[in-house]
């Protein structure tokens, strides 16, 4: 039997109403691994692991940024997910420097365990997913603009030259321009690096929508 | 008017790509003269050929007698002037400005004045390698990609001053080719690479500093948006001097901090970690044990 239990406050999304991984949990009292989804962490050295889901902010902002011994168990996570595609089947573990073996070892057990495919990261802007397509994205959103090619050429070039099941320019306008603004914008402000700047049709729809 | 290519030059090609060109333009039916000025790599590419076909009357795809017409298409010389009964002449030779400019010039002497030039340059600008004849107008951009007997896509480029004619003659090849053209300004790294470099740099970076292991980096991304292939996979196949040699094609003209090899790169390469080719790269390839760089 699965060995967690969830606290949840509003919409998850890594795991939206009606995920499995939602109707598996046990009683908060009985579990070895805490799963918060949205709520406040607080240190609970009994549990084997507490999970924090990630949105584009750090473990740190959870944990705090200096070495303490209550949070070695807590380990950052965020489920992949394209915008408002379903989510997929990867989960970033995110750990800070004194995160325990043991804790990484708990958590991915109840999510391998779940079905899910687990990697791990440190607490750095964008995780590996976001830190490595967003400024794929933002390239290819510029180089739209500055008539490259077309977009079904810029698509179908990545889809028969790299075997990619989608091109960057469907994949971020299919994902939605304003959650790529939240993304890379949040990745702009705790980099600083320019790569990931928001694009101008990025910018443009994030105008829009607070019209 | 229309301008029709009936008989195809290949230059380079005793290499790879160039012997994989050949192969797409004879089967599509055309007169194919392979050139290079090795007698043993367009013997070995000649026999390459010969087995690919070989393979392709194996897996049904075609006739026995389809594959003698075919390879009855082929010629080959090491003899640059045989390039003058050619139409279109697709040049695959090394990626060196200097060397194409040259290559285009000598060509320029030899070929008819209505002889179209192609570069299937994945890097170098069209409008420069141009400049090496007397012809830019009837100059185009054809990048295929690599294996080109098996990959359908070409990037195709005009150069500043390619007329609409030439350019609208070489796409409208390529479909008779059977292949499937797009169309890019010239500029550094088309479409694909001026993507891809970027990409797979950044992913070196991540390693550098610390984000994740290797093999996490390439799990993820394969996992979440379907790659079939990691970053770093991919560059411990194409070779990670290959991909310093393609950093130092775009950085220069582009100046973006994403195409600057990263340290972490030339260090290895420095150190002979050059990927499968040396038997470690961002993994070790005699067994399953992944390098952690």
């Amino acid at each position: 039997m699965s060995d967690y239990a969830i606290l949840k406050t509003g919409e998850s999304r890594s795991f939206p109403g009606g995920d499995p991984f939602l109707t598996g949990a046990r009683e908060p009292k009985d579990a070895a691994v805490l799963v918060h989804l949205g709520t406040a962490v607080a240190a609970d050295p009994a549990k084997a692991a507490i999970l924090v889901e990630l949105g584009t902010e750090s473990l740190a902002f959870h944990t705090g940024e200096e070495s303490d011994e209550a949070f070695a168990n807590v380990v950052g996570f965020a489920r992949y997910r394209n915008g408002d595609d379903p989510p997929s089947k990867l989960v970033e573990l995110v750990r800070r420097p004194w995160t325990s073996e043991a804790a990484v070892a708990a958590a991915r057990g109840v999510l391998e365990g779940a079905g899910l495919e687990v990697v791990v990261c440190t607490d750095q802007p964008g995780r590996i997913i976001d830190r490595l397509v967003r400024p794929k994205y933002n390239a290819a959103l510029r180089l739209l603009d500055e008539g490259l090619a077309t977009q079904a050429d810029m698509d179908l070039t990545c889809r028969l030259g790299l075997g990619y099941p989608d091109g960057p320019v469907e994949r971020v306008l299919r994902g939605g321009l304003t959650h790529h603004y939240d993304v890379t914008q949040a990745l702009f402000e705790t980099s600083g690096a320019p790569a990931y700047a928001p694009p101008r049709q990025a910018v443009t729809a994030h105008r829009r929508s607070r019209r | 008017m229309t301008m029709t290519f009936r008989t195809i030059g290949v230059c380079g090609a005793g290499g790879t790509m160039g012997a994989g060109i050949a192969i797409v333009a004879a089967r599509a039916g055309f007169r194919t003269i392979s050139y290079d000025v090795e007698e043993r790599s367009l013997e070995r590419s000649a026999g390459q050929s010969a087995a690919f076909f070989d393979k392709s009357v194996q897996r049904g795809k075609m006739s026995a007698e389809e594959r003698d017409a075919v390879l009855g298409r082929m010629e080959r010389t090491t003899a640059i002037e045989d390039l003058a009964a050619c139409d279109l002449v697709i040049e695959a030779v090394y990626e060196d400005l200097s060397v194409k400019q040259a290559l285009l010039g000598r060509l320029d002497a030899i070929c008819p004045p209505e002889t179209v030039f192609a570069s299937n340059t994945s890097t170098l600008s069209i409008t420069e390698i141009a400049s090496g004849c007397a012809r830019p107008g009837k100059v185009v951009g054809m990048h295929f990609c690599l294996p080109a007997q098996l990959m359908k896509l070409i990037e195709m480029s005009p150069g500043l001053l390619t007329s609409p004619e030439t350019f609208q003659a070489a796409w409208e090849w390529t479909k008779a080719c059977g292949q499937i053209p797009v169309e890019t300004q010239d500029k550094p790294g088309f479409i694909l690479n001026a993507l891809l470099v970027p990409f797979n740099n950044d992913a070196i970076r991540a390693v550098e500093a610390g984000v994740a292991e290797p093999g996490d980096i390439d799990k993820a991304l394969k996992s979440a948006l379907g790659y079939k292939m990691g970053p770093l996979e991919l560059i411990d196949l194409i070779g990670l001097d290959t991909q310093i040699r393609l950093c130092e094609a775009f950085y220069p003209v582009t100046l973006d901090p994403r195409s600057a090899a990263p340290p972490l790169l030339r260090r290895m390469v420095a150190a002979g970690i050059l990927g499968r080719k040396s038997g470690r790269g961002f993994y070790a390839y005699d067994g399953a044990t992944m390098f952690g760089a």
